[in-house]
């Protein structure tokens, strides 16, 4: 909206010519002296009626769009199935009603905020106003008074003669906050010794997670990958996921010559070893395994363990290596654990030791 | 004679007569129709291996050794079997451009007759798994939620939920999956290429990998939905943190800033 097309007898005075670009020269006593407001100046609105309904009727179009936009947001919620997938441009093929929805509801909230703002700048006053400050201290007079006050209260309530009340009433507020520090005991129950034990044990055959079969050792070959759960442990058991968030197992198989670590070996059957698959940083589950260096890496905080060398932190933050599982085989030939895991699998605790 | 027909009651004489029937119908047998087609079949799998140790002798032997027995440059081949042959050259990885983290995915070079060559040849320098049949990799009928089941058990970790790849250690990666010839991915799985472990079908079962294969033909396909729109390459709350801190807060102080700038006064000055 441009002035021009407001009438000119409507239009401000034209100011004076030296209020703008020409440098006064300076009083020489008070060289900083106060400017003061520049004069206001009005808005076309201000001065011109139809420009003000023109703004008035822009104001009011948004609202309405907006009102439309939500009676669009119901409809669309009502009439658009919910698995209707569409094609739309940049975006390819989406939910209809997804799109419907945010692009209502988007429009509704957006034509609110820009009525209002148009609203402010164009129709609703806009003249400067100065507010001077006020000193923060009190009055001398009733800065006495209060302090007499007080004095006078203190004396009163005999708080300085009566020592025993005094005293009590200090132990009284002392033990007070006491009930509040005892009731965070409630919190728990504690877990007692479920960190450290998890659902293996001596005899446990090792379940593929594929195919829910025990693990022979030559199904697993060089370079593999396998996952397995302790038998017994059902997908829908109410606690799987506790336990497999515990017992969770990787299982690879190396040439027993690359396994560097003398322990590892021990706990391995003829090259096959099982690691915890849970990091022992902050527990995520790890298994970006690497078939040619043995490195396994944690997709969250980019930890690094070796399985060629006892699962040794190489990189990261973990704090130590991952639990490794040792295990054998039954007179059956089945893979199975021979014992819990010696650690507590998972990220530190405060008790761990 | 007169001594041959003295002993034709001997306890043994039935047992000499049927051997020597069954050696006279074996012998006649062997020399001829079957022995034709014996000897066509082995030519040509003879003559695939002599040209696949031409092709090898001219695109792979610098690296993998005159007989596959590998050098520092590159590893065996012996036992690799024809299916990984197949996977390394029919993805371009194979003939690498030079050594690195990780051999890329990249234009191929020989036609497929080639690859079969060079597949019988290296086949032929110890046993491995073979390419895989059509009906073994295609995603016919195959279980597509319990494909994502599996496929998040064993290879999202590495490939992200629906295969669009993601960093490894040391420049090392995990490539995107999205437009993969369903062969190459059950080739992948069965022999395992450069730092991917293999999930042979002792542990992934030959249904469990088509199962993946039509999971990933589902999620990761040119016209595959995505219901939330703009996927932002389907990487998860950092890509979407990144796009609403960028574009949805850039937005709105852009819009701030152009609202304040514009003077709504009559005169401007």
């Amino acid at each position: 909206m441009s002035s021009q097309d407001t009438p000119e007898e409507n239009l401000p005075a034209e100011r004076a010519a030296d209020e703008h670009g020409a440098v006064r020269v300076a009083d020489e006593k008070d060289p900083f002296a106060d400017p003061g407001l520049p004069p206001h100046e009005h808005r076309i609105q201000d001065i011109d009626e139809r420009a003000a309904k023109r703004s008035e009727r822009a104001v009011a179009f948004l609202f309405t769009l907006s009102m439309l936009a939500t009676i669009g947001f119901i409809a669309a919620f009502v009439a658009i199935p919910k698995d209707e997938i569409v094609y739309i441009f940049p975006l390819g093929h989406i939910s209809g009603l997804n799109f419907a929805l945010g692009m209502t509801l988007g429009l509704a909230l957006f034509c609110i905020g820009a009525g209002a703002v148009h609203w402010a700048r164009t129709l609703m006053s806009d003249v400067e106003i100065t507010d001077e400050r006020h000193p923060i201290a009190a009055e001398p007079e009733v800065k006495a008074k209060v302090l007499a006050d007080f004095k006078e209260g203190a004396q009163e309530s005999g708080l300085g003669r009566r020592k025993l009340i005094r005293n009590t009433m200090f132990g009284a507020l002392t033990l007070v906050p006491l009930s509040g520090i005892v009731l965070l005991r409630d919190l728990g129950p504690l877990p007692e010794d479920k960190l450290r034990h998890t659902l293996w044990s001596k005899g446990k055959l090792l379940v593929n997670m594929n195919t829910n079969e025990p693990l022979r050792p030559a199904d697993v070959v060089v370079g593999s990958l396998t996952f397995a759960m302790p038998e017994g442990l059902e997908e829908h058991d109410h606690d799987f996921q506790n336990e497999i968030a515990k017992a969770a197992l990787m299982i690879v198989r190396l040439q027993p010559d690359d396994i560097k670590d003398k322990q590892e070996l021990a706990w391995s059957y003829e090259g096959i070893v099982a690691y915890s698959k849970i990091c022992t940083h902050v527990g995520c589950p790890i298994s970006l395994y690497e078939q040619q260096t043995h490195h396994v890496l944690c997709p969250c905080h980019q930890s690094t363990f070796d399985l060629s060398d006892g699962a040794r932190v190489i990189f990261g933050p973990a704090g130590h290596a991952l639990p490794q599982l040792r295990i054998g085989v039954n007179d059956e030939g089945y893979l199975e654990a021979l014992s819990d895991f010696e650690e507590p699998v998972g990220p530190a605790f405060w008790e761990r030791g | 004679m007169k001594k041959l027909s003295a002993r034709r009651r001997h306890p043994l004489a039935a047992v000499v007569v049927l051997l020597l029937a069954l050696a006279a119908t074996g012998g006649l047998y062997t020399a001829f129709a079957p022995a034709d087609k014996a000897q066509a079949d082995t030519s040509a799998q003879s003559l695939a291996i002599d040209e696949g140790k031409k092709l090898y002798a001219v695109g792979c032997a610098s690296c993998h050794g005159t007989g596959g027995e590998g050098t520092t440059d590159g590893p065996s081949l012996v036992g690799v079997g024809a299916a990984a042959v197949d996977f390394q050259v029919g993805t371009g990885r194979m003939p690498a451009q030079q050594p690195g983290a990780q051999i890329p995915a990249k234009k191929v070079i020989y036609s497929q007759a080639e690859i079969d060559q060079l597949a019988a040849f290296v086949a032929a320098l110890g046993a491995g798994p073979s390419v895989p049949t059509e009906e073994q990799y295609s995603p016919e009928g195959a279980d597509i939620a319990e494909g994502g089941e599996l496929f998040r058990t064993n290879c999202a970790q590495c490939h992200n939920f629906t295969g669009k790849g993601g960093a490894l250690t040391n420049g090392k990666y995990a490539p995107t999956l999205e437009d993969v010839d369903p062969k190459h991915i059950y080739e992948a799985m069965q022999t395992g290429p450069q730092n991917m472990p293999s999930f042979p079908d002792t542990t992934l079962t030959e249904k469990n990998k088509q199962d993946i294969i039509a999971y990933l033909d589902v999620v990761n396909s040119d016209d595959s939905a995505s219901p939330g729109g703009l996927e932002l390459g389907g990487l998860g709350p950092v890509s979407e943190g990144l796009f609403g801190w960028i574009f949805g807060l850039g937005g709105l102080i852009a819009v701030a800033v152009w609202v304040a700038a514009r003077t709504a006064k009559a005169k401007k000055s």
